[in-house]
């Protein structure tokens, strides 16, 4: 217990240094960066407590927003993300997931992409809206959300297959 | 009572949600709408602290770059001064890189820059302790950046010509005839002049300059030249796309432009109200 709370703890730190001074400075082809502290959100023990896991989920958006001055848009995304992570799971992993104490590590390759695939879509969706703020941008803000999903979703692969303790 | 109780305790997840949400939408709206104060923004201790450490690093990989702007100003600079002495006799001479002495400039450093978003803002490791107050313009030596918006005691933020709420008064540089300068959000080495009526002469290649309407930069200052151009809906005015002189996407050293006629020139003008 006290390692998922120092592992989280740290994860959260991490990844929100990682964001700001690393991952928001690619701009690749301009306009295209990865959002890797939504790993944050995919990694959060499943069988947590709901209402902590969304105030987290809010912290860690405003402490990017800060960071970015971007007022409270990637509170916001992070927020729905972290509101919609138990359906998604339902939907991904079937009903069974949450009486389990499933790893995200142990789960089947096409269940996890899945997941990964509609957390970061719905995030940066809502993102991209957001900061655009109008509607005649919306071929914009699907193009962006797009490019930068793909590249996100690599990116969450990566680091999952990285860091992952599983030696095969 | 006690079903009240039940049903918060019942929806307490959504009842946060909820808030939460109403909370960053918030935020959110308060940044889009322009000129307000704002609770979120990075010219504060903590992120001032990391953005100026982690400028300090990066600073050493552009030296070169910036070495070779300050010989290219100094050389610049030094032609101005040898011709200020020939032609001292003349009086009444300006021209558009001498200033009338009412402004004051600081050297500031960008710790931290964006401009991949629609809204962009840079911070700058200058703050109320240096004199820095908002609506102070901030340029380098090659054109303008942006227009100090937050401070405070050591940082101040920077609202950089790359924000889709940003105006600034431009003219052409040959003919006087002025427009406003905004971005459309796209290409951060493009911005658009708008409002530039169809008489005035626009010809592909051509600089843009400050104009002379504005407290904030003195007149003459360079920003760009024009790089295509067309007629907006009515026909009656040019829509102007820019090419920045700057290069956006790495700025490093900066100088705040102070107005010290400014307060005189606005209790003047708002006298009358």
């Amino acid at each position: 217990m006290n390692n998922s709370i120092l592992s989280n703890t740290a994860r959260f730190i991490g990844l929100i240094l990682l964001q700001v001074l690393i991952l928001n400075n690619i701009n690749f082809l301009g306009y295209i960066n990865p959002y890797l502290y939504v790993l944050f959100i995919l990694l959060y023990p499943f069988n947590a407590n709901q209402s902590f896991f969304l105030i987290l989920a809010f912290l860690l958006g405003l402490s990017i927003d800060i960071f970015e001055d971007s007022g409270g848009i990637h509170a916001a995304a992070c927020l729905i993300a972290a509101f919609v992570r138990p359906n998604l799971l339902r939907f991904s992993f079937g009903v069974s997931y949450d009486h389990q104490n499933i790893k995200l590590s142990a789960t089947p390759f096409g269940a996890r992409l899945s997941y990964i695939l509609l957390i970061v879509l719905i995030h940066h969706f809502i993102l991209f809206s957001l900061e655009m703020f109008s509607l005649s941008h919306i071929i914009l803000v699907l193009k962006k959300t797009l490019f930068s999903s793909i590249f996100t979703v690599i990116l969450v692969i990566l680091s999952l297959s990285l860091f992952s303790k599983k030696y095969r | 009572m006690q079903q009240i109780f039940n049903f918060l305790i019942r929806n307490k997840n959504n009842i946060l949600f909820l808030f939460l949400l109403a909370l960053s939408v918030f935020f959110t709206i308060q940044t889009h709408s322009f000129h307000k104060s704002r609770f979120i923004s990075s010219a504060n201790a903590v992120t001032g602290g990391v953005y100026s450490w982690t400028s300090d690093i990066k600073d050493y990989l552009y030296l070169e770059e910036y070495n070779e702007r300050l010989l290219q100003e100094n050389k610049e600079l030094r032609n101005i001064l040898t011709n200020l002495n020939d032609t001292i006799s003349i009086e009444n001479y300006r021209d558009s890189t001498s200033f009338d002495g009412t402004y004051y400039f600081r050297a500031a450093r960008v710790i931290n820059n964006n401009y991949a978003k629609a809204d962009n803002y840079l911070t700058i490791n200058q703050g109320e302790e240096n004199g820095i107050k908002p609506e102070f313009g901030v340029v380098t030596s090659k054109g303008v950046i942006g227009i100090v918006d937050r401070v405070n005691s050591r940082f101040s933020r920077v609202i950089s010509i790359l924000h889709t709420e940003s105006r600034i008064n431009a003219q052409l540089s040959k003919t006087n005839h002025f427009g406003s300068l905004v971005w459309n959000g796209r290409d951060p080495n493009l911005v658009q002049l708008i409002d530039v009526p169809r008489q005035a002469p626009v010809k592909q290649g051509d600089t843009i300059t400050t104009g002379g309407r504005s407290l904030i930069f003195p007149e003459g200052l360079p920003i760009g030249s024009i790089e295509d151009y067309e007629m907006d809906e009515s026909g009656s005015y040019y829509e102007i796309n820019v090419r920045l002189f700057n290069d956006m996407t790495n700025i490093g050293f900066v100088y705040v432009i102070e107005n010290v006629d400014r307060d005189l020139i606005l209790s003047l003008e708002t006298q009358d109200e």
